[in-house]
């Protein structure tokens, strides 16, 4: 319990203590813009994380539960196997609803691809039919050999091709920006501590008079921690702020690009930003603290 | 108070000082002699725990060197007042600051202490310069600040290292007066010198007892000085 007691001494306030160590010098300023720095790319790393989770989330549940039969087949006997496969959607079981996409509607997926003016109906375009599964899903194997038997043009897409890599992509998106953010963090420690080291060696007359006059270890290093720790917050607020300024200046999510979704933080991932000042000053706490004590381990 | 059994130091190399036994009485008045670089500053530093004996034993009011962590080291100096030839102090902070810092230090900070700065100021007569910061002090300021710095936690030892190496013989007087004063508070009092005319004086006012190192070993020398 004492050592943890020790171990936190550093953010005590202390007016004496605080003002033991000068308080300004070039490293002061360069934990602050480093800081700062570290702050502004991690608000990006969040972004992207939030964006490619939402991502995969949306690719997930827009894909999950609904499969599409395609049906070619000669225009006079296109109306035919479209009964005959809503037939069979019909009596199957796991299927929830099927339901043929109209021509508008139709149109209405094509026109990105082509333009408003295609003449659909001039075109051997395949039918296709939306099928909502229930929960159970139904056997994708079975539908395939009776569709085969009963309606050779349609043929089943449940989907499970597009689905996999996309979500994969996308999961694979959010752990990359996690681990841009852990990469990050890591950087600031080894920054804040080469600051702190350089700090330490240039007040090395300070703590030579603090040693002399009695002041043990937990005072010395609290001297030095406490400056940098909220350094590093200070830095890391004005970091934070220009980001999300930044961030909030980003292409927002529209409707027309649904398929793809807006870096912008949406609704609570804002409140993530919050942590990240506390966090880096955090980093910047324990890496004083391990260069402070590795450095007076040193002296007498 | 503090002492020495067979005591020996070296910093790599030769010994620098050897089989140094030594029982450092309370209130006593100590000069320690010796030519330069016969290890008067190291035997200093091995007084108050800044090195520890390569051979040998020391204990500091009763504690082993040896034994003591750092957190006690840093304790324990705060019973033993430092005064070093070319003391250091923090420069930003003003001379008043550096005088009570060990008193923050030790978390001892109080009213009634603050009283006290102002009298111990006035004593080593540094009232004037309390706001100074120390780089505008001259040398004999210096000596006095650090000397008021040593003893603001009133502690039982003082150990001063050539306090009177960078002043000329009017201040080195006054110092020695204040040393003097001390010692008849009841301290304990060490001062490391080779100022025999220092050591001459101290002793028509004060029974003084003379260490001189030489040949690297510690001897009680006689009245002969």
């Amino acid at each position: 319990m004492k050592a943890v007691l020790v171990f936190f001494e550093g953010l005590r306030a202390d007016g004496h203590r605080d003002r033991v160590v000068p308080s300004t010098g070039f490293t002061a300023t360069l934990t602050t813009l480093t800081a700062g720095a570290m702050a502004f790319l991690i608000v990006f790393a969040l972004a992207l994380s939030f964006a490619a989770s939402r991502l995969s989330d949306r690719w997930a549940d827009a894909l999950q539960g609904t499969a599409t039969i395609r049906i070619s087949a000669p225009a006079d006997q296109m109306n035919i196997q479209v009964e005959r496969v809503l037939a069979i959607l019909s009596t199957t079981q796991g299927v929830d609803a099927a339901k043929a996409l109209t021509v508008e509607e139709q149109q209405a997926l094509l026109e990105p691809w082509f333009g408003p003016d295609i003449p659909l109906s001039n075109l051997p375009i395949p039918r296709l039919i939306e099928i909502t599964q229930t929960d159970d899903g139904f056997d994708a194997q079975g539908l395939r050999l009776r569709l085969s038997a009963e309606a050779p043009g349609a043929v089943l897409d449940d989907h499970m091709r597009w689905r996999k890599p996309l979500v994969q992509a996308a999961q694979r998106l959010t752990w990359l920006g996690a681990l841009a953010i852990v990469i990050i963090a890591m950087t600031s420690a080894a920054m804040v501590m080469l600051a702190a080291r350089a700090a330490l060696a240039a007040n090395a007359q300070v703590i030579t008079v603090l040693r002399l006059i009695g002041a043990n270890d937990a005072y010395i290093v609290a001297a030095f921690v406490r400056r940098f720790a909220s350094r590093a917050f200070i830095g890391a607020v004005i970091g934070v702020v220009a980001g999300a300024v930044v961030v909030l200046f980003l292409p927002a999510e529209t409707a027309n690009a649904s398929i793809l979704t807006g870096l912008r933080f949406q609704g609570a991932d804002w409140l993530w930003l919050a942590i990240v000042p506390p966090a880096l000053a955090c980093v910047a706490f324990v890496a004083t603290q391990l260069a402070a004590q590795r450095v007076l381990g040193d002296l007498s | 108070m503090i002492e020495l059994e067979n005591v020996a130091y070296s910093y790599g190399g030769g010994e620098l000082l050897s089989d140094m036994s030594l029982s450092i009485s309370s209130g006593a008045f100590y000069f320690l002699t010796g030519p330069s670089g016969a290890g008067k500053t190291t035997f200093l530093k091995l007084c108050y725990g800044a090195l520890v004996p390569t051979v040998g034993q020391i204990r500091i009011f009763g504690n082993d060197v040896r034994s003591m962590s750092r957190d006690d080291v840093a304790v324990m100096r705060r019973r033993i007042g430092v005064v070093h030839q070319d003391c250091q102090f923090i420069d930003h902070m003003s001379v008043q600051d550096n005088i009570a810092l060990p008193l923050a230090v030790s978390g001892n900070k109080t009213l009634a202490e603050d009283a006290n700065i102002k009298e111990l100021l006035a004593w080593v007569g540094l009232t004037k310069r309390a706001k100074a910061f120390p780089p505008e002090l001259s040398g004999g300021e210096r000596q006095r600040a650090a000397l008021a710095r040593a003893i603001i936690m009133s502690p039982d030892v003082i150990l001063a290292d050539e306090p009177t190496g960078n002043v000329d013989w009017e201040m080195s007087e006054r110092l020695l007066q204040l040393l003097l004063e001390l010692n008849r508070m009841g301290k304990t009092v060490l001062i490391a010198s080779h100022d025999l005319s220092l050591i001459r004086s101290a002793k028509s006012q004060v029974q003084a007892r003379v260490l001189r190192i030489s040949n690297r070993r510690l001897q009680l020398a006689g009245a002969n000085l």
